[in-house]
């Protein structure tokens, strides 16, 4: 599904993401780790042509995204805030992302229906501009708009962080649902190496823009990453 | 620790990419400065012979002292549309071991250093110079410099007063046009003669100068309760405080018939009418709607036409112009869900286009009894209504493929009254003049109709060539697309 041969991207000669060869198979969980300046929000921006690459190339379904934007139809993301539209209550925004993805608002409706356990009643009917929401709230809001649609490519980075507990267990479980009831390619990055091993099939670290470990995930997997991360 | 914020300023200003992309609107505005500059000289010099020869028996300081009220007025007007109220990101000040007296007396000194504040001096300073000159006496000279200093001084804080009051509601302009009217009708109608007062007042300062010491504590007066009103908001929940404003739902089906570009419409409507400062645009349109009464009732205008292009472009133009030229920054905030969104850039931009012209041509539809002062003006409106939807508009989502600025549609922070300032208008110069430029050659050369024919020949082939110009837009934002998401992640 997703393919990057000889990706680069280089900021001043300084080097921030080199992937020779990555390919993600269609419908596979993937998971990004790497401390902080690894790469991974970088290879996501690549992926969803926000920045340009320095070399190479980045395939989304067979299409290079920096030179067509057939990709966008059947991708989608929540990277961070940005992807938010403050000035738009919950509803709204679910309503514009659906209608840009051929939904009417009752199709949404019905949509948000299996996540009203998720938003824990803090987001529907509140009568708040996402703008007014907590970071946490906010990032619920965003996630679940990445799943209108049913897209084929689903990128989320950080999916994990500033959600309370309840919410990451709630929401480790719709992941896991998700996989098993689409053919959906997920990709996720994370800083919490027990989230990641729970969720993802295969994990990738990536170190000063390196690959340096592809896992096909395992009962010993967390035991090795933490090995690897605490030298 | 003032040299730290000085330099921190020094370095946003000149790191950020706006900054590196517009170094000729910077250029532009050096022009402006100097031509200000040279203009306020030349009058401090000349208004003393002027004054002495056209009224030979009045004193010209007793004249000059007896208009100050005027001049007062105008110079807070201007300031309110054209200073810059100083920006400052208070939050990761506010724990350091800093006292915030500092941190409030820093910001309005900084205020004291603008532009606004030197500019009365080239002229004021002359004119001082000339009273001296002109055997008023070295200390009338210099009483009165210092007490003109004085006052610029307190009219840059009641301007900064009037200023982040209006800023925290959303009547944006209105109480500073309501106050200087009041005062000027005041005046005009004589139930109180400011001017008359303002000028006694400066000739009993002159006659006794220890009385300076009356607009002395003025100032300290105005600088104190600037002071506590700033104090009070240095407090984070001041500026962090979630004002909740209740949601309002609106489906707006009436959008539905525009087609594939009714989600952006909606949003852009939403936009409008949901954040602060597009909000206050609307405000400006009913300030465009009334400008033409400033010179179509009065007889001298009568027969200059090509005044009519220039009022008739801003009325059907003023929201393309300060709406459009924002383009594509109003949704910088979310720029980059837009780009990996499914959506055709196309359509983003039509979308901007349809709600361009269809109030441009709603203003020209309310701007219809213009016709009263004569159907010249009637036509020449029509004229420039084509011409803004011809040239304009495109000109306009051109210019947006090159804005590089990000815009802060929440504007929680306190002290942030980022956005109106000098720049803003100047760049719609332009726009407003050339459609004059235009009008004048013809106009003198073959007349009247051929002058109105030639804009709207350009305006319909403008309109004519529709596709193509966006399409060539279109790819213009299309190349320029990783430069401005870059240029938009910058907070500052």
């Amino acid at each position: 599904m997703i393919q990057a041969t000889n990706l680069s991207k280089k900021y001043n000669k300084n080097t921030v993401l080199s992937i020779t060869e990555l390919e993600i198979p269609k419908g596979q969980v993937f998971g990004l780790v790497g401390n902080n300046g690894a790469g991974k929000t970088t290879f996501f921006n690549l992926l969803l042509d926000l920045i340009n690459p320095t070399s190479g190339s980045i395939l989304n379904n067979e299409i290079q995204v920096n030179k067509s934007e057939d990709w966008k139809p059947f991708t989608a993301a929540f990277i961070d805030e940005s992807f938010l539209i403050g000035y738009l209550t919950p509803e709204e925004y679910f309503y514009f992302i659906g209608e840009l993805r051929g939904m009417n608002k009752a199709d949404i409706d019905s949509f948000l229906k299996p996540f009203e356990e998720i938003f824990n009643e803090e987001i529907l009917g509140k009568k708040k501009y996402l703008r007014d929401l907590s970071k946490g709230n906010q990032k619920k809001a965003g996630i679940v708009a990445a799943l209108i649609g049913s897209p084929e490519v689903i990128i989320l980075d950080e999916p994990f962080a500033n959600l309370d507990p309840t919410t990451q267990i709630r929401l480790k479980k719709l992941l896991k649902d998700l996989t098993e009831n689409s053919k959906a390619t997920i990709l996720i990055s994370s800083h919490d190496l027990g989230h990641v091993t729970e969720v993802c099939e295969r994990i990738v670290v990536l170190d000063k823009g390196n690959v340096v470990k592809d896992i096909i995930t395992s009962e010993e997997t967390l035991n090795e990453l933490e090995t690897y991360f605490s030298v | 620790m003032i040299k730290h914020f000085v330099n921190f300023e020094r370095k946003q200003f000149f790191r950020s990419t706006y900054w590196q992309k517009s170094i000729a609107l910077n250029i532009l505005l050096g022009f402006f400065a100097v031509y200000m500059i040279l203009s306020f000289l030349i009058m401090g010099i000349a208004i003393y012979p002027i004054l002495e020869d056209k009224f030979p028996d009045k004193n010209p300081l007793t004249i000059i002292n007896g208009i100050l009220f005027f001049w007062f007025l105008a110079d807070l007007m201007m300031r309110f549309f054209l200073q810059k109220l100083p920006v400052m990101n208070i939050k990761p000040f506010l724990i350091l071991p800093l006292k915030r007296r500092k941190i409030v007396n820093y910001v309005l000194q900084k205020s004291a250093i603008s532009f606004f504040n030197f500019l009365p001096l080239f002229a004021v300073i002359p004119f001082g110079v000339m009273l001296i000159l002109n055997n008023q006496g070295t200390t009338t000279g210099i009483v009165w410099i210092g007490t003109m200093l004085i006052f610029t001084l307190i009219i840059n804080f009641l301007n900064f007063i009037i200023e982040s009051k209006s800023a925290e509601t959303e009547l944006s302009f209105l109480p500073i046009i309501l106050i200087a009217s009041a005062l000027f009708a005041l005046n005009y109608f004589e139930i109180v003669s400011f001017a008359t007062l303002l000028g006694s007042a400066m000739n009993a300062i002159i006659g006794t100068p220890f009385l300076i010491l009356i607009p002395i504590l003025l100032l300290v007066g105005i600088y104190y309760s600037n002071f506590q009103i700033l104090r009070k908001k240095l407090y984070v929940d001041e500026g962090v405080k979630s004002k909740t404003e209740e949601a309002s739902t609106t489906n707006m089906e009436w959008t539905k018939k525009f087609g594939s570009i009714a989600p952006f419409l909606q949003l852009d409507l939403k936009l409008i009418t949901r954040n602060k400062r597009p909000k206050s645009s609307i405000f400006i349109l009913a300030m465009g709607l009334f400008y033409g009464l400033f010179f179509y009732p009065q007889p001298m205008y009568a027969d200059k036409e090509w005044l009519y292009v220039f009022v008739g472009t801003f009325v059907t133009g003023i929201f393309m112009i300060i709406f459009g030229q924002f383009i594509p920054a109003w949704d910088s905030g979310y720029y980059k869900l837009l780009m990996s969104q499914n959506i055709k850039y196309k359509e983003y931009l039509n979308s901007k286009y349809s709600l361009m012209i269809m109030v441009s041509i709603i203003m020209f539809v309310l701007s219809i009894p213009y016709v009263y002062f004569g159907w010249k003006i009637l036509v020449v409106h029509f004229a420039t209504l084509i011409y803004n939807l011809g040239i304009n508009v495109y000109v306009l989502l051109y210019a947006g493929s090159f804005n590089r600025k990000k815009i802060d549609l929440t504007q929680r922070a306190a002290f942030n009254y980022q956005g109106t300032g000098a720049v803003q208008w100047i760049v719609g110069f332009p726009l407003l003049f050339v459609p004059v430029l235009i009008f004048l050659l013809p106009y003198f050369t073959l007349g009247f109709e051929a002058a109105v024919a030639t804009l709207i020949i350009l305006g319909i082939s403008g309109i004519v060539l529709h596709q193509k110009l966006m399409n060539f837009i279109t790819k213009k934002y299309l190349q320029s697309k990783h430069k401005m998401i870059a240029a938009f992640e910058q907070s500052n």
